[in-house]
C-alpha cells in the first residue's frame, strides 16, 4: 500500500436543507423525459404520441449494449415525442407527457421474483436504475462482474458537494432500504465485505447507518474527513480500502464495486415493490430560491415547476445548476427536466452566480498542492498552449477527475478545470493520431 | 421570465476568497515592521527611498502595460511589493535618481519584458539590485549612517576586514550598517511569521535557506549566529526566495532551492570577493528553478508509466 496523502479543499458545507424531510410535490401538468439520462446508447421510445401511460409503465426500451430502460413517473397522455437540446449540447429524443393527476399505477408493476444472481441482475436491468451519485452509469453493468472478482462493496455516502442533502436524507430516512440493498448485493454477488463511507460532517447519517447495519456481518461504516472531494470514486476507494485504482483501470480491477447509497435504496425498493426508478429526491437550494427544501419529483419534472413548488425565485436568477457548485452543470434553460441522476437544482443570484474575472497566473503552485491526484495544472496549461501532446501524456492530464479543487484555490481565478478538459481532448486526439501512425508503420 | 440572463459557465461555481491582490497586500503588510525599523535605525530618508522605489515601479508598470496595450495589473499590488523590496536592498544614502533607475530596471527589464507577473524567471528586485551594484558601485556600498548609534560599515564587511562586530543583540535589532530594510532581523521575522500564518509562504524555503547557512558557516569555523543575523539573509530568505514565479512551487523543490541558496551565499561570503552573496545566490537559483520544478514534480496518484 503506497502512502499517498490525497489533498483536497475545505469548503463551506452549506447543507441548509439537511433537516428538510423530502416533500412530494404535486404532479406537474407536463413532464419531459429525455431518452438518454445514462452513459451509453439512448433508450428507444416504446410509446407513441396520443397513447395513454400509467405510473411505472415502460416508455423507453433499453438499446443494445450499454443502455437503460426508462419508465414514466406519471399517468396521462403522451403529447409528443420530440427532439430536445439538453445542457450538454446534445440533441436527444424526448417523450413529453401531459399528466392527468390521477397517478394510476400500471398493471405491470409487481415485485420481481429473485432467487439467484441471474434473476437479481435481470431485475436490476429492468429497474431502470443508474448510478444516482451523478454519473448515470447503468447499474446492472457495474454489478455484472463475474463472481469472485469483487471482494468489497464500497457504499458512497460521502456527499461531499456543498448544498446537496438528498443522499443525507436517504441515509437518515431510508437507512433500512440502504442496508437491504447492501444485503442483496452481498447475497447475490457473493461479496463478504461492505464499507459505507460517510463524511464526518453528517453525524445523523453515521448514526442511522450504524444502527441499520448493526446486525449485519462484514458491514462497517467508515467516517471520512470532511475534505472535498471524498466522494470521488478513486478517493473514496483509497480512503475506505487503501487500494489505488491505477490509470485506465476500473474499481472492479481492484476488486471493488462502488455504489451510491441512494442507488442501493432504489434497488432494495424495486425488489420489494417492483416500482422502477420513476421519481427522485432533489435538493432545491441556492441564494435565488425562496424556500429551499428537498423535493420528491417525478423524473421529467421541469426545473421551473420544481422551483415554483419551492416558492419561486427570491431574486433574479443568474445561474442555475444541476448538481453541486463544484461539479454541477449550468443549465441553459428553465425548461430542462429533472433526470434520474439529478440530485440537486441550485439557483444563484447575481452575486453568487457571476464568476470572478481571470487574472494572470502567478505560478503560486496552489493548484498542484491541492489537487487530490497531484497533477500539475500550471504545466498542463503550458503544454496545452504549446499543443504539446507528448508533454500532456507525461503530465497525466487524463487522470483529472474535474473535481475543481484547482480552480477553487486559484488566487488568479483561472478556469483551470475547463482548460484541463480541453487538454484531455487534445491528448486523446494526439494519442489516436499516434496509434494510427504506429499501426500504419507495421 | 427573461431567460437571456441565465449564465452558463464551467464549474466550479464557488471560489475561494483568496486573490492575487490579497496575497500581495499580505506581503506589503508583512513588510511594514521592517519599514518602521528602518525609519528608527536610519531616519526618515529610508521612507523617502522606499516611496521613490514604489512610485517608480507602479508608474513604470502602468506606463509599460499602457504602451504595450496589455491588461493593466497595477491593482494587483505586485509592482508595489517589488518597489518596497528593492528599496529594502539599497543603502539609505542612495541618490534618489539611482533608486528610480533601479526600479525601472526591475519592472521594465526584468518583469515586463519577460511577459509581466508570473512570467519573469528572475526576481525583479534582486536583479535590479545587482544591476545597481555593478552600475553604481560607490553609492551602493557606502553605508553612511545618519544616527550615531549605527556604525557605517556592514558587519559582513567588518568581518572580512577583521574589525570588531556589534553585539548579537544589536545584530538582532538591526542597529548596524546595511541596506535599509535588511538589518532588523526581529522585524523581518515578525513579517515572516505573518506570511506563514496567512499561508502566503511555506516554511520550507526560509528554514532550509537559513539553516543551510547556519550549518555550513559552523562547519567552516565561522560564527553561525553572526552569519544568519547579518546581510540580506533574513530578508532574502523570507521575502525573495519565496517569490512564486521565480522559485519552485513543490515542497521538495523549495528544499533544494533553499539548500542551493544557502551554500552559494556562504561560498561567496567566505571565499568570494563580495562581502555579501544572498542576491547572487537567489538569482543563480532562479535560473535553476525550471529544472528543480521538473525534478521534483509530484507523481500523480494512480499514474502508470507506459512507453
Amino acid at each position: 500500500m503506497s502512502i499517498f496523502h490525497l489533498r483536497g479543499v475545505h469548503l463551506k458545507h452549506c447543507k441548509n436543507t439537511a433537516n428538510s424531510i423530502p416533500e412530494r410535490m404535486p404532479v406537474p401538468e407536463t413532464v419531459v423525459i429525455p431518452m438518454s439520462m445514462h452513459i451509453g446508447a439512448p433508450a428507444i421510445p416504446a410509446v407513441r404520441a396520443g397513447e395513454a401511460v400509467k405510473v411505472g409503465q415502460l416508455i423507453g426500451e433499453a438499446a443494445q449494449g450499454l443502455s437503460s430502460p426508462i419508465y414514466s413517473g406519471v399517468s396521462g397522455t403522451v403529447k409528443a415525442i420530440e427532439e430536445m437540446v439538453v445542457s450538454s449540447g446534445a440533441t436527444i429524443r424526448t417523450v413529453v407527457i401531459e399528466t392527468d393527476g390521477l397517478q394510476t399505477v400500471a398493471e405491470t408493476v409487481a415485485p420481481p421474483t429473485v432467487t439467484s444472481r441471474e434473476e437479481f441482475l435481470e431485475a436490476i436491468r429492468k429497474s431502470g436504475i443508474v448510478g444516482l451519485g451523478g454519473a448515470g452509469f447503468p447499474t446492472p453493468v457495474k454489478l455484472g462482474a463475474e463472481v469472485g472478482r469483487v471482494d468489497t462493496i464500497v457504499v458512497n455516502g460521502a456527499e461531499c458537494e456543498p448544498y446537496i442533502t438528498s443522499d443525507t436524507r436517504t441515509m437518515i430516512d431510508k437507512s433500512a432500504s440502504v442496508a437491504d440493498g447492501i444485503a442483496l448485493l452481498m447475497r447475490f454477488l457473493q461479496v463478504e465485505r461492505a464499507i459505507i463511507g460517510i463524511e464526518k460532517n453528517k453525524p445523523a447519517c453515521i448514526r442511522a447507518m450504524k444502527e441499520a447495519i448493526a446486525s449485519m456481518n462484514g458491514v462497517e461504516v467508515r467516517v471520512l474527513p470532511s475534505v472535498y472531494p471524498q466522494g470521488g470514486e478513486k478517493v473514496l476507494v483509497y480512503h475506505t480500502t487503501g487500494r489505488v485504482i491505477a490509470e485506465g483501470k476500473l474499481p472492479l480491477d481492484s476488486g471493488v464495486i462502488v455504489i451510491n447509497c441512494t442507488t442501493l435504496a432504489c434497488i432494495a425498493e424495486y425488489i420489494r415493490t417492483g416500482m422502477p426508478l420513476v421519481e427522485k429526491c432533489v435538493t432545491v437550494d441556492g441564494s435565488a430560491v425562496a424556500n429551499p427544501k428537498n423535493v420528491i419529483a417525478p423524473i421529467g419534472t421541469r426545473v421551473t415547476d420544481l422551483i415554483e413548488f419551492c416558492g419561486g425565485f427570491s431574486e433574479m436568477p443568474r445561474k442555475i445548476l444541476s448538481g453541486g457548485p463544484m461539479m454541477g452543470v449550468a443549465l441553459t434553460d428553465l425548461s430542462m427536466p429533472v433526470l434520474k441522476q439529478t440530485n440537486a437544482i441550485l439557483a444563484f443570484g447575481r452575486r453568487e452566480g457571476t464568476p470572478p474575472a481571470e487574472t494572470p497566473c502567478i505560478q503560486c503552485g496552489r493548484c498542484t498542492e491541492f489537487c487530490p491526484f497531484g497533477l500539475s495544472p500550471a504545466e498542463i496549461a503550458k503544454a496545452y498552449r504549446q499543443k504539446d501532446g507528448e508533454a500532456l501524456e507525461k503530465l497525466k492530464v487524463n487522470l483529472c477527475m474535474e473535481c475543481g479543487c484547482c480552480s477553487y484555490v486559484c488566487p488568479a481565478k483561472r478556469n483551470i478545470v475547463q482548460q484541463n478538459k480541453l487538454a484531455k481532448g487534445m491528448l486523446k486526439t494526439h494519442q489516436a493520431a499516434k496509434s494510427k501512425e504506429n499501426g500504419g508503420g507495421r | 421570465m427573461d431567460q437571456s440572463v441565465l449564465l452558463v459557465s464551467h464549474g466550479p461555481h464557488v471560489r475561494s476568497k483568496n486573490t492575487t491582490q490579497r496575497i500581495m497586500l499580505d506581503v506589503l503588510i508583512a513588510l511594514v515592521p521592517a519599514l518602521i525599523a528602518s525609519v528608527l535605525i536610519f531616519g526618515w530618508r529610508s521612507l523617502a527611498v522606499t516611496a521613490v522605489c514604489v512610485l517608480t515601479c507602479v508608474v513604470c508598470e502602468w506606463l509599460f502595460e499602457r504602451l504595450c496595450k496589455r491588461e493593466n495589473t497595477v491593482a494587483d499590488l505586485s509592482a508595489a511589493v517589488t518597489g518596497v523590496l528593492l528599496a529594502f536592498n539599497l543603502p539609505v544614502g542612495i541618490p534618489l535618481w539611482q533608486a528610480a533607475f533601479g526600479s525601472l530596471v526591475a519592472i521594465v527589464v526584468v518583469k515586463q519584458l519577460f511577459g509581466g507577473i508570473g512570467k519573469n524567471f528572475a526576481n525583479p528586485a534582486i536583479t535590479a539590485r545587482i544591476v545597481m551594484l555593478l552600475s553604481f558601485a560607490g553609492s551602493m556600498s557606502s553605508f553612511s549612517a545618519k544616527s550615531d548609534a549605527v556604525s557605517s560599515a556592514t558587519p559582513l564587511a567588518s568581518m572580512a576586514a577583521g574589525e570588531p562586530l556589534p553585539s548579537l543583540l544589536d545584530l538582532f535589532l538591526g542597529r548596524h550598517g546595511g541596506s535599509l530594510g535588511e538589518t532588523c532581523a526581529l522585524a523581518i521575522l515578525l513579517g515572516g511569521v505573518y506570511l506563514l500564518c496567512r499561508r502566503v509562504i511555506t516554511w520550507h524555503t526560509p528554514v532550509v535557506f537559513i539553516g543551510t547557512v547556519f550549518v555550513f558557516t559552523w562547519l567552516l569555523g565561522e560564527d553561525p549566529l553572526v552569519h544568519i543575523l547579518t546581510g540580506g539573509l533574513m530578508l532574502g530568505a523570507f521575502f525573495m526566495a519565496t517569490d512564486y514565479s521565480t522559485t519552485p512551487s513543490t515542497k521538495w523543490g523549495k528544499v533544494i532551492f533553499g539548500v542551493g541558496c544557502g551554500l552559494i551565499t556562504v561560498l561567496i561570503r567566505v571565499f568570494g570577493n563580495y562581502p555579501e552573496g544572498v542576491s547572487f545566490a537567489i538569482l543563480f537559483m532562479n535560473i535553476l528553478t525550471p529544472y528543480i520544478s521538473k525534478w521534483t514534480r509530484r507523481k500523480p496518484f494512480g499514474g502508470v508509466k507506459h512507453e
